[in-house]
């Protein structure tokens, strides 16, 4: 299961943080804070896995930006690992050529993106296509 | 009006708080920003509602306390409007979580969207609940999701079954409702509702056997025709990545597999022609691929596969660890960890490509390998593992040193052939890591050279090279030290040489350099400084001919200003100076020391009241207690003091000749006991010997702990008796109190009182105390000869009608008196003046004629196992005592 998903630039700050286990805000802060020093240093040729306190942070690195998943220790690495290059590959599509701008600038959309990937910590839907069609569908609605 | 259209003010604020070049001017455009809204959300502005929620998520992801928000996500969730309801939903998911009062309020409006006729709005609501649902919602809106799972809509269907999840993970008790619409979604065609339908029966398999067993018999057949739909379909653009269908459906069926086979024969049977298909077939050369073997080993040992399909599956590890990417050398030595319960053998083919992964420069891979190094070693390879991991302890870098050292040793401890090679080994880690090397292990080690007579002087040699070459490492330089203090003539005169060991020419001041050294060493800390001391102190007498410049070394030291090493050097330096005759004999060799109770300690090293007793404990360990006999009560306090020394857990020096005593008499005392008779120092010790079977509570009698009066309690209760702590009792020992000869005295007392017992004065029995409930009345007797001792009889008697349990009688007497208490007759008080308790207590009044007798004194008993307390004073004793 996932706990919490992160998008985090080089610098620290937080794009987008979801979290599907309930932590105190402090605790949050501090999370955010503690995995951005794991990934943020690590060498392009380590594994993208780092275990982080009694779970494990899946990260990769697009850019300046540092996707996270912390999910649980026996779950499927390199399956996460897929599953955040879908992630990215969506919101590339959605925004055709993302930038750290549009994450910033549209926030609420990547959590909408997000909600229609993934839900209650486990993966919703595995098509580009579909989540990219449902996206147009709900803005149809406003 | 869209609120996220160009030109709206939330584009504004994030554009303004980006232009912010400082934190100071980020927080005041926040602040400013913050103090509008709150102003909107008081008149209770609807127009823009929305867009300052969207406002405040976006300063809520900047850190900043937004929960003045929380009731607009009400209010948006409950208007009618869909763009309003999303944005609402989306703060109730960000700015609350399930342990906020508030969202007990949206429940029910949350029930109304998950009937909603329009599908969009029940997507919203079902995607909130699954995310941030709590068991009390879990309960109330279970009837509708299980409805839900009944929609045609295939987003709607998805969505209610991972809602599912979330609320069976809430309650489990609700598993049995969803057992059968989880079934029923297997049969799908959509992937969505597939991926959410495989991943809500593996959570139902996880929360009740009842729904395993039943999902077992109606979805074998299922996902097993699901994982071979999947992996047999052509290219489908749609789920395509990298050239396999859909590998995250895959992957998820293959985990279903795995909790229906698992302990299930039958189950497997089925399912061993699909998983060796997937394993055979499988492209490797890309990332997804990978994954799915990796999850379908997994499946592969955790069912009950066939042989043939296992040694499939190793191969797919091996081939896995051979690969040059990172994360699949990583993955597979994950799976190896588990693959080693189902087949040693076939992991142990891979030890040495594991050992290389131990050397990555990569700390995630290298954590693994070496948890997987540790799992096999055994008997036949510990000696190349350890050589190749000691060796890797010289280059590998620093954070990782304390992880390998500590399963290096636990290694050499668990499978050592012999003690040379323990020796050698441990000395090895010692010199490259000492400083990481935990305090047991080295205690450990001292304990097997301990009993290793014809190795001490090879270690000791071993040591002393080793010492020249790495003095910085701390447990290295204690253990020297030790077993140089201890055999310090097999340095000096090449005893015990082994075949191939080489020749080394120590001189004694040599060996005294090398321990001062140590002492004087800037990074050396207090324990390896006493350590030093007791070892000097010890060569003195190894070597007379360096006594003169180990005093001066000892003298220097006086001047200490840690004041543990000051008093050891003032009370060595009266060793030195003043005991020449009794020196030998006091630092004589350690007795050989007891493994198997050295082994019982440190399995209950984890006990509170270790810390305190350690010294008794340790002296304990291989001959019974030291006690001093009363010969010796001259020497007896600097020899109580090596014993403290020992602070830190370290064996030190008993002169042997004080034993005979105690070997003689065989007693057995309990440790703790023990610690107290280190503590209170001669006279106490032998009145300890004497009167055993009395409570340990007693060897505290002359501890003077209190300022102001000495407190004697008797009684049974433990808590009372719990030594004090080694620092306090090295300064008790120097105290004047604690040689006080009352004890001896009232022993004596004890044979004079048959033949003197004519002459008694007489004094009348008083009333103590009374309350209503409790009467105390003290007799008096003196003894011919011993006018300031005084034996009180002390008569308890209950006036209430309940049994008083648990009755412990306690009392304070003024500095210039001393009180002994005996046990008391019982710790019953039967009720209604039915019987009564007594208790002697023997009361020294050192001011006899001067100062009157007082004396403040506390019971403490049960009533209905209901705890109860008086307290009073005593001033009415008669004149005269």
């Amino acid at each position: 299961m996932i706990r919490f998903i992160l998008l985090q630039n080089r610098q620290g700050k937080t794009r987008l943080a979801k979290y599907y286990v309930p932590l105190e805000e402090s605790e949050k802060h501090k999370v955010e804070y503690e995995v951005h020093r794991l990934v943020v240093n690590r060498d392009p040729k380590f594994t993208n896995f780092v275990e982080f306190r009694t779970h494990k942070v899946i990260y990769r690195r697009y850019a300046g930006l540092f996707f996270s998943l912390c999910v649980d220790i026996t779950d499927n690495e390199l399956a996460y690992l897929e599953c955040i290059h879908l992630f990215v590959e969506i919101l590339d599509h959605f925004f055709s050529n993302v930038c750290e701008l549009d994450l910033v600038f549209n926030f609420h959309k990547v959590y909408l993106i997000l909600d229609e990937f993934i839900l209650a910590g486990e993966l919703q839907e595995t098509s580009k296509r579909a989540i990219i069609e449902r996206m147009g569908e709900l803005e149809k609605q406003e | 009006m869209n609120p996220f259209s160009s030109g709206t003010r939330l584009r504004d604020m994030i554009r303004a708080i980006r232009a912010c070049k400082t934190a100071a001017e980020e927080r005041a455009v926040v602040r400013k920003e913050c103090a509008a809204i709150r102003a909107a959300i008081s008149e209770n502005d609807q127009d823009y509602r929305h867009r300052n929620l969207a406002k405040l998520m976006f300063i809520h992801m900047l850190g900043y306390p937004t929960h003045f928000g929380q009731m607009e996500c009400l209010k948006l969730i409950a208007s009618a409007d869909f763009p309003e309801k999303r944005i609402g939903y989306l703060g109730l998911m960000l700015l609350l979580d399930e342990r906020q009062e508030v969202l007990m309020l949206v429940t029910n409006s949350l029930k109304q969207d998950l009937n909603h006729s329009n599908q969009f709005i029940v997507g919203l609501a079902l995607c909130a609940l699954g995310n941030i649902c709590s068991a009390e919602m879990a309960r109330d809106l279970a009837p509708e999701v299980e409805r839900l799972l009944q929609s045609r809509d295939p987003n709607i269907k998805k969505k209610a079954a991972l809602c599912s999840i979330r609320i069976i993970r809430k309650v489990p008790d609700l598993a049995e409702n969803f057992m059968g619409p989880a079934a029923g979604l297997l049969k799908e065609k959509h992937h969505g509702v597939l991926i959410a339908g495989v991943q809500l029966c593996t959570d139902l398999c996880k929360a009740s056997t009842e729904a395993l067993q039943y999902l077992r018999k109606n979805c074998t057949d299922g996902s097993i025709r699901i994982l071979r739909d999947v992996s047999n379909s052509p290219y489908a653009p749609e789920y395509d990545i990298s050239g396999i269908t859909d590998p995250f459906l895959h992957i998820r069926v293959l985990k279903l597999m795995r909790m229906l086979g698992q302990g299930d024969a039958d189950a497997s049977e089925y399912m061993n022609d699909i998983l060796a298909q997937v394993a055979t077939k499988t492209e490797s050369n890309k990332n997804a691929g990978n994954a799915i073997l990796y999850e379908c080993v997994e499946t592969i040992m955790g069912i009950e596969a066939t042989s043939g399909l296992r040694v499939l599956a190793i191969n797919i590890l091996g081939r896995f660890l051979s690969n040059r990417d990172n994360n699949i050398r990583y993955v597979a030595l994950n799976m190896l960890m588990k693959a080693f319960t189902v087949d040693p053998q076939a992991v142990q083919r891979h030890r040495s490509t594991i050992l290389e992964c131990v050397k990555d420069s990569d700390a995630s891979i290298r954590k693994r390998a070496l948890e997987l190094v540790y799992l096999l070693v055994n008997e036949t390879n510990v000696q190349p593992l350890t050589k190749e991991l000691i060796d890797y302890l010289e280059v590998s870098e620093q954070e990782f040193k304390e992880d390998l050292t500590a399963k290096i040793c636990s290694i050499i401890e668990k499978y050592s052939p012999d003690k040379l090679w323990y020796i050698d080994q441990m000395l090895k880690v010692l010199s490259e890591a000492g400083n990481y090397v935990k305090d047991d292990v080295w205690h450990a080690l001292i304990v097997v050279v301990s009993n290793a007579s014809d190795l001490q002087g090879y270690t000791v040699r071993s040591l002393y090279r080793a010492l020249q070459s790495s003095p910085e490492q701390e447990s290295l330089v204690r253990v020297a030290v030790w077993c140089i203090g201890e055999y310090g003539e097999m340095l000096v005169n090449n005893v015990g040489v082994l075949d191939g060991e080489g020749p080394i020419t120590v001189t004694e001041s040599d060996a005294v350099d090398v321990v001062e050294a140590a002492l004087r060493h800037h990074s050396s800390d207090i324990t390896t400084r006493a350590m030093s001391l007791i070892s000097l102190l010890k060569l003195s007498s190894r070597f007379p001919p360096t006594t003169e410049r180990i005093r001066e070394i000892i003298t220097h030291e006086k001047s200490s200003l840690l004041l543990e090493l000051q008093q050891r050097s003032i009370e060595f330096h009266a060793i030195i100076q003043k005991h020449q005759n009794i020196k030998s004999s006091l630092l004589e060799r350690m007795p050989v020391l007891d493994e198997s109770t050295y082994v019982r300690k440190k399995v209950g090293s984890s006990d509170a009241a270790f810390s305190a007793d350690k010294t008794g404990q340790r002296v304990s360990s291989g001959t019974p207690v030291s006690i001093p006999n009363g010969v010796a009560k001259q020497q007896a306090a600097p020899l109580v003091d090596l014993l403290d020394l020992s602070s830190d857990d370290v064996p030190v020096a008993s002169s042997s000749a004080t034993d005979f005593l105690n070997d003689l008499l065989g007693v057995d005392l309990p440790s703790q006991s023990s610690s107290g008779v280190v503590s209170t120092g001669t006279t106490d010790l032998l009145m300890d010997l004497l009167s055993i079977g009395t409570s340990p509570a007693q060897n505290d009698l002359l501890s003077p702990d209190n300022h102001t009066s000495s407190v004697a309690t008797s009684g049974k209760i433990p808590s009372v008796s719990s030594p004090p702590s080694v620092k306090g009792v090295a300064l008790e020992t120097k105290s004047p109190h604690a040689s006080g000869p009352s004890p001896v005295l009232d022993l004596l007392d004890g044979l004079s009182d048959m033949s003197f017992s004519a002459e008694n004065p007489t004094f009348p029995s008083i009333t103590a105390f009374q309350s209503n409930s409790l009467k105390i009345t003290f007799t008096f007797t003196k003894q011919p000869g011993k006018p300031q001792v005084t034996q009180i009889k002390a008569s308890f008697t209950n006036m209430s009608s309940n049994t008083y349990t648990d009755f412990l009688f306690q009392a304070a007497v003024p500095k210039f008196v001393q009180l002994h208490l005996d046990p008391a007759s019982s710790n019953i008080l039967p009720a209604s003046g039915n019987g009564s308790i007594t208790q002697t207590l023997s009361v020294t009044n050192t001011q006899l004629g001067q100062k009157a007798l007082a004396m403040r004194i506390r019971i403490a008993y049960k009533v209905n196992n209901q705890d109860m307390l008086e307290q009073g004073q005593v001033n009415n004793f008669p004149q005269g005592l």
